[in-house]
């Protein structure tokens, strides 16, 4: 390690312990010096675009600087920003509100954590709508670490509203069957029957004893299913054997990622709704009231989303002109 | 007969789940059952092998003293850890009253999962928003019309489906025509039509694929002799 | 716990993060534990969630008088783990065939009906609601773009003349497509890193509101 990079290192752990022991918390900036916040960073864009347009492309650690900055200082500043639904989300609550109290939903979680920050607020949104409207929920994973994303789904869901811990009963208001592997063999199996594929639930409890389950076969008994999806097996796989097969009506929340190819499932009533991305989340936390870090991330989101448009934009205008000046 | 029984195991298993999708009643209904429970059975094996051949290259390198041995013996020891947690909550949740589950709240191998595994993995894919950003400002041109067309399509997508977009646009455009419209027609229009013909290209693909599969004529995943 | 979790999970995160200034000792350290981590969660999980309550409670399943067939499976599974073995590593291609040829049997069934068939039909079929101006052009476009995307990927014969035009109109759809994923792609990376700055930023240090 260089000298320099020591003291680089030395400092930023001493800022760090400042941040943690010493500062006031938490920190927000007022509307006045958000602004002035981001007029600086617009400085700081034009003074790239300017040494871009000089044939000094910044080196990308800077890049790296720049795309953090725009990610964690948003999280400071206070910015009311309109949020439009799209007609995918507002499908997907049309589904979720006209079911009626007491009505069966399957929720499969089929996403691991690094997926968690665009799909766990939906699941948090979910399951406070499903307790708050008296829903009976069932919860899978054709993906091993889903069932305990849905466990911190519902502790997230307790912790915002106390009130549901108490009202709220396992095994007869939700209950967690746990992960299954085989990816759509577990789904061509439980057309046949849950039990196939579950015998007990996440605690060993026999499939039969448990009180919600009673009159639980397959998804013909299923009134709605939500999907959590960050890849395979996902929604494609649900579209494809629950769906086409077994006719059961589905809603999907997908990592943006994998949303842009649900979008043929859509149009073709395949899928009954979509929640795609960070920005669908905080259209559905939006849509049932119950606003989380979605919603909460949407500043940063954004700040990212125009940094990433400035430096493909300061990138061209340079190409361009070097194009021109060459020929 | 290396080659020959696992190809009639292909060819068997094949038919049987190709001929359930029209005659879901007995044999083949049953058939289908009894397989797709093998699957997952198989499948937890296939995973096992992974994690195992993990270890045996690792041990090899800790042993031969390789140069970087000391990260193989961090894999094996967290490997190890991980294992340890996972079992002695399992048997100890097994044989509780009331039974709870190796992964519930408050076990050691939730706390390794919270703390270690769902830190460190979310964080590795995480990187990959600076990447994205270094590569778009240093590679992302537009130097003719098809990459002018990508390029733009995703300006709508990328500012649409953020706040700013319609910031940005809704004082001049009238409701309705906003970038979070234009962003809403994109995704339900030019990608779902592009998307539907990639898809319907694959499935095509992909069954005449399983079929040579099916029919022995593909035998490339059987490997060398 | 909690604390010490949170500033494990703390030094884990910053120790990935380092490789952005550039490859190190402490990177390289958090990633054997990451991988480490990994294999062993997945080792432990299918255990209990398959081997456990698939097949141990499944062969003991009394009502099932089809129960003792699991046992072909867990055969066909230890072959599976053959392949650690150079000298009888050829016993793995049996389980490896009731794989693929499982999967290929499925696939080709569900594929074509969900990703081939129903779509064809939703291209051309009014869907409802259609019968407005605006209904026509996008129907209209959707079934265009879809008709010349396909054109486009047929290579059997020469893009030229009508077949060309087509096959460059198809080319103009997919790259809006390719333009609309990439911009997903970037709101999904960017969420990514969201998250994990959350944590360091709120749970950890505790700055944000």
């Amino acid at each position: 390690m260089k000298a320099g990079e020591m003291i680089a290192t030395a400092i930023i752990i001493v800022v760090l312990l400042v941040c943690k022991f010493l500062l006031p918390k938490p920190i927000q900036l007022s509307p006045g010096l958000s602004g002035l916040v981001t007029v600086l960073l617009g400085l700081c864009f034009v003074y790239i675009f300017y040494l871009t347009m000089k044939d000094r492309p910044v080196e990308r650690r800077i890049v790296f600087l720049f795309v953090g900055i725009a990610l964690v200082v948003p999280f400071f500043m206070q910015f009311e920003l309109p949020l439009p639904i799209s007609p995918e989300v507002e499908k997907a609550y049309d589904q979720m509100a006209k079911l009626q109290p007491g009505a069966k939903v399957l929720v499969s979680f089929d996403y691991d954590p690094p997926s968690a920050p665009e799909l766990q607020p939906v699941a948090v949104a979910f399951m406070k709508y499903a307790f708050a409207h008296d829903l009976r929920v069932i919860i899978m994973g054709l993906w091993p670490q889903g069932p305990q994303q849905a466990e911190q789904a519902i502790q997230s869901a307790f912790d915002a509203e106390p009130k549901l811990r108490d009202q709220v009963k396992y095994g007869v208001d939700y209950v967690n069957l746990g992960f299954q592997s085989g990816n759509e063999f577990v789904i061509l199996r439980m057309g046949e029957g849950f039990k196939t594929q579950f015998p007990t639930d996440i605690n060993y409890t026999p499939y039969d004893s448990i009180p919600l389950l009673k009159n639980v076969r397959n998804f013909s008994n299923i009134d709605w299913a939500l999907n959590l999806s960050a890849g395979k097996p996902g929604t494609v796989e649900w579209v494809q054997i629950a769906v086409d097969r077994y006719n059961l009506h589905l809603s999907a929340a997908n990592t943006a990622v994998q949303a842009p190819m649900a979008y043929p499932y859509l149009q073709a009533g395949q899928l009954l709704g979509l929640m795609g991305g960070m920005s669908g989340a905080a259209q559905f936390e939006k849509k049932t009231g119950y606003f989380g870090k979605a919603t909460t991330y949407l500043l940063s989101q954004t700040f990212a989303h125009v940094a990433v448009v400035l430096f493909i934009i300061i990138g061209n205008v340079a190409f361009f002109r070097s194009r021109k000046e060459s020929k | 007969m290396r080659r020959e029984i696992p190809i009639a195991i292909t060819f068997i298993v094949g038919v049987v789940f190709a001929l359930a999708y029209f005659i879901p009643h007995r044999p083949f209904g049953a058939f289908e059952a009894q397989f797709g429970d093998w699957f997952g059975i198989i499948g937890a094996f296939a995973i096992w092998l992974g994690a195992l051949n993990l270890m045996k290259i690792s041990f090899i390198k800790v042993f031969r003293k390789r140069p970087d041995f000391p990260f193989a013996l961090i894999i094996i020891i967290s490997f190890l850890v991980m294992v340890f947690f996972g079992f002695y909550e399992g048997y100890k949740g097994l044989f509780a009253t009331p039974q709870f589950s190796y992964r519930d709240p408050g076990t050691g191998f939730d706390w390794m999962y919270k703390w270690v595994y769902s830190a460190l993995s979310a964080t590795m894919f995480a990187l990959l928003a600076f990447f994205v950003a270094s590569a778009s400002y240093r590679a992302f041109r537009a130097r003719n019309l098809e990459a002018t067309l990508l390029l733009v399509a995703a300006f709508f997508v990328m500012l649409g489906r953020v706040p700013v977009g319609d910031l940005l646009t809704d004082w001049i455009l009238p409701t309705g025509y906003t970038m979070s419209s234009w962003a809403d027609w994109i995704m339900s229009v030019p990608n779902t039509a592009g998307q539907r013909a990639i898809m319907i290209g694959i499935a095509l693909g992909l069954v005449s694929t399983s079929l040579r599969i099916i029919l022995g004529l593909e035998r490339t995943y059987l490997g060398g002799d | 716990m909690e604390t010490f979790g949170i500033w494990l999970a703390a030094l884990l995160t910053i120790g990935i993060i380092s490789f952005l200034y550039k490859d190190n000792v402490l990177y390289k350290a958090c990633e054997a534990i990451f991988v480490g981590v990994s294999a062993g969660y997945w080792f432990v999980t299918y255990y209990w969630d398959n081997l456990y309550r698939k097949f141990y409670l499944g062969i003991n399943d009394t009502s099932n008088p089809e129960r003792y067939f699991l046992w072909i499976a867990f055969f066909l599974g230890v072959l599976m783990l053959t392949r650690l073995f150079e000298k009888i590593g050829w016993l793995s291609r049996w389980p490896l065939a009731f794989v693929v040829g499982a999967t290929a049997g499925l696939y080709m069934m569900i594929y074509f009906v969900s990703n081939a068939f129903v779509q064809v039909g939703a291209t051309i079929k009014p869907p409802p609601g259609f019968g407005t101006w605006q209904s026509y052009i996008t129907y209209g476009l959707i079934a265009l773009g879809t008709f010349c995307g396909l054109v486009y990927f047929f290579f059997s014969k020469e893009h030229k003349g009508a077949f060309g035009v087509a096959a460059k109109l198809g080319i103009w759809f997919l790259m809006v497509t390719f333009g609309a994923s990439f911009g997903y792609t970037v709101m999904s990376r960017m969420s990514l890193m969201l998250g994990r700055l959350d944590f360091l930023f709120g749970t950890w240090l505790g700055m944000i509101k």
